[in-house]
């Protein structure tokens, strides 16, 4: 579903991604771990488009199609989606007017009539449940005044609501307590299918105890230097970077 | 030009020729001759009207050098030829104007045209609370008691606020006796038919609302035609102890008519009083808005949306006088601006040495869509009190990036994203608005003019 080759990237022509390669088919969940500043978030913002960042080499195929120099929305309508680390406060406009929004313009772009408002108000229901999301939450201003278990469990809605090919979440285990934690991964497993894939891109290993990878990467220095599967996250979390690193300049 | 006793007779084509050669503020000098000759010389309006055209003399139009108007420019507005003393009547249709009225639910309205009272159009009410005209105010006995006790008493004394009370003679009277709960919001509109070239507005406005009474009130200009007006208006308000007053204007007029708007609130101790104001049409629209807080624990709430685009022009000009202690004020105004807009607001709170405990908040918000917008803006505290909390913040700037690709990313194109981005900008202003029909009427007129589509409920 996704290729990445040697994909490069800057920003303010310093580059972050240094040849990045990376291949995700559907039903797959992967990990990308690193230290702080490998560039996991970077990775993140290049593939759903954000343009600060510029890619100066290589190549991001989706579905075989290279989407790198594709509007963000262009992205979304394809069925990228990314939950963001920091989500934005959007004071003015309701949780669920912004996804009825949402929901609408991505019908528009593939030619679909608006959702039916009685369809829209049971599949919010629905997958609100599925968060275990209050119904006044509905109402209030985007992810204004949330908490971060709040705005995290915001973001896997948001997911569910728009059932992305490709969902890839950036460090969505931050600032979530051992509960929040538990029901976002509840939330990604349901979602989860055949012809999806998720990527996870965590600092620590304990979401993947609740989300299990089929394959884990690890990011250092804009480069993945190494893959595995779920063992090596156990391998991280007890002994570090420092190994890699050491195995690396052997 | 010294005024003399020479009358002058208006309407009258002859001279309406030598007008011409006359600039503007001579001409309102002689049309005030004839104007006061119809009232009689020993009411005591009669001194108070000289005394404003003295200082309207003294001074004439502000312009530029003046510092508080020194980014609104009337001169372009002061070309105009025109007809001060309006005398013919004119009558709409009501299925012509229904759309300018909250029809949802039901109000009492005093509707003008072209200056002149429409009782076709109006509904106004004498049972338990007086909701009238001006012109019955200033001449019947029975409000003798009301207007000497208020009439011009908060009004500043400034040269256009004096022009207006020279020639003072209409508009709306609404007075409001202690401990009533008014059932219905009121409605003034101020229509001009445009039938004259030009024509020139002066409508006066008082509010007296007595102790733990409670109004709401919704006020408009409109202008029928493409003929130019200008209306330069004065509305005195006061509210007893106790008092709530929720004043809303609209300012959706069509793009010749300028609106010069002078509005002055007494607040008595524990009132509570705000004023909303909708900048969206209009020409040229200058506010100035004060308030008085005289008493103690009094609340002053003053917001406003503003959204204009070619070459339109908005001047708030804003003035919280804290006087007594423990009282609050709060003020929002936010403005989106594109093509070749320009806004300015000049925000002034004075707390006065014995004002403490005073909670002043300003916030002055702005976006430019276009790089020929342009944002004059200055807060300006006057602190005099040491136990105060007092904070300003203003902004002017682009789109918020973050969440521009925040919207994007969930599939929400560029220009719908901007557009949800200023509506909800707009739209956190209209939270504090307390008629649900004006509220939804408004958010309607904001998602128009921003351009999004609203499939959804408010």
């Amino acid at each position: 579903m996704l290729n990445i080759n040697n994909l490069h990237a800057q920003v303010e022509d310093k580059d972050i991604l240094k040849g990045i390669n990376l291949n995700v088919k559907a039903g797959e969940v992967h990990a990308i771990m690193g230290p702080n500043g490998s560039g996991k978030s970077t990775l993140a913002s290049v593939i759903s488009g954000k343009d600060e960042f510029e890619v100066s080499q290589g190549q991001i195929l989706f579905e075989g199609a290279d989407i790198s120099e594709l509007d963000p929305e262009e992205r979304a309508h394809k069925g990228v989606f990314m939950s963001f680390q920091y989500p934005v406060e959007i004071p003015g406009v309701s949780v669920t007017n912004f996804i009825k929004t949402a929901i609408n313009e991505n019908r528009k772009a593939q030619g679909k009539k608006d959702m039916p408002a009685s369809k829209m108000l049971k599949l919010i229901k629905e997958k609100a449940e599925l968060l275990e999301i209050d119904r006044k939450f509905l109402s209030r201003s985007l992810n204004e005044g949330f908490s971060g278990g709040e705005k995290k469990r915001n973001e896997i809605f948001q997911m569910a609501m728009l059932e992305p090919k490709l969902a890839i979440l950036d460090e969505t285990d931050s600032g979530l307590d051992i509960d929040a934690l538990k029901i976002v991964a509840n939330g990604v497993n349901k979602l989860k299918s055949s012809d999806n894939a998720v990527i996870l891109i965590t600092h620590y290993q304990r979401l993947l105890d609740y989300i299990v990878p089929d394959f884990v990467h690890v990011l250092m220095d804009g480069k993945i230097v190494k893959s595995g599967t779920k063992e090596l996250a156990h391998k991280l979390e007890e002994n570090g970077y420092d190994w890699i690193k050491e195995e690396l300049v052997n | 030009m010294n005024i003399s006793t020479e009358s002058i007779i208006l309407n009258d084509k002859n001279s309406r020729e030598q007008d011409i050669d006359m600039n503007f503020k001579d001409k309102l000098l002689s049309s005030y001759i004839a104007f006061e000759d119809h009232h009689e010389d020993d009411s005591p309006l009669h001194d108070i009207r000289n005394k404003a055209i003295k200082t309207f003399e003294a001074n004439g139009f502000p312009t530029k050098k003046d510092e508080e108007w020194k980014y609104t420019s009337l001169k372009s507005l002061l070309k105009s030829d025109y007809n001060i003393l309006p005398k013919q009547e004119h009558t709409i249709e009501f299925k012509d104007v229904k759309k300018y009225f909250l029809h949802d639910i039901d109000t009492y309205k005093v509707v003008f045209i072209d200056g002149v009272y429409s009782s076709f159009l109006s509904e106004t009410t004498h049972d338990k609370l007086d909701v009238c005209l001006m012109s019955s105010a200033l001449n019947k006995t029975k409000y003798k008691p009301i207007i000497e006790a208020y009439y011009n008493k908060v009004a500043k004394e400034d040269s256009l606020t004096s022009l207006n009370t020279a020639f003072a003679k209409e508009g709306a009277y609404i007075s409001i006796p202690k401990h009533q709960e008014v059932d219905k919001p009121i409605e003034i509109i101020f229509f001009s038919t445009g039938s004259e070239a030009a024509l020139l507005l002066q409508p006066r406005n008082l509010i007296v609302v007595g102790e733990n009474s409670h109004v709401q009130i919704i006020e408009r200009h409109q202008c029928l035609s493409e003929n130019a007006v200008l209306t330069n208006t004065v509305t005195e308000v006061f509210a007893e102890k106790r008092a709530v007053i929720d004043y809303y204007k609209i300012q959706n007029d069509g793009r010749t008519a300028s609106l010069i708007d002078n509005t002055f609130i007494s607040q008595e101790k524990e009132s509570n009083c705000s004023v909303h104001t909708f900048s969206f049409g209009g020409n040229i629209t200058r506010n100035n808005l004060s308030f008085y807080q005289k008493g103690e624990h009094c609340d002053s709430t003053l917001k406003g949306v503003t959204i204009l685009e070619d070459k339109q022009h908005v001047d708030h000009n804003t003035l919280v006088y804290h006087i007594s202690p423990n009282c609050e004020s709060h003020q929002n105004y936010k403005g989106i601006f594109d093509n070749a807009s320009t806004g300015v607001f000049n925000g002034k709170i004075i707390v006065a040495k014995e004002a403490q405990k005073t909670n002043a908040f300003q916030q002055n918000n702005n976006i430019l869509i276009s790089d020929k917008a342009t944002i004059n803006a200055k807060p300006q505290l006057e602190i005099f009190a040491d136990d105060v909390k007092c904070s300003h913040g203003c902004t002017i700037g682009q789109f918020d990036e973050d969440a521009l690709f925040y919207l994007r990313s969930r599939g929400i194109a560029k220009k719908e994203a901007q557009a949800l981005l200023m509506y909800a900008f707009a739209n956190t202003v209209l939270e504090s608005v307390k008629i649900p029909e004006l509220k939804v009427r408004i958010n309607k007129l904001i998602a128009t003019k921003i351009g999004v589509n609203l499939g959804f409920d408010i």
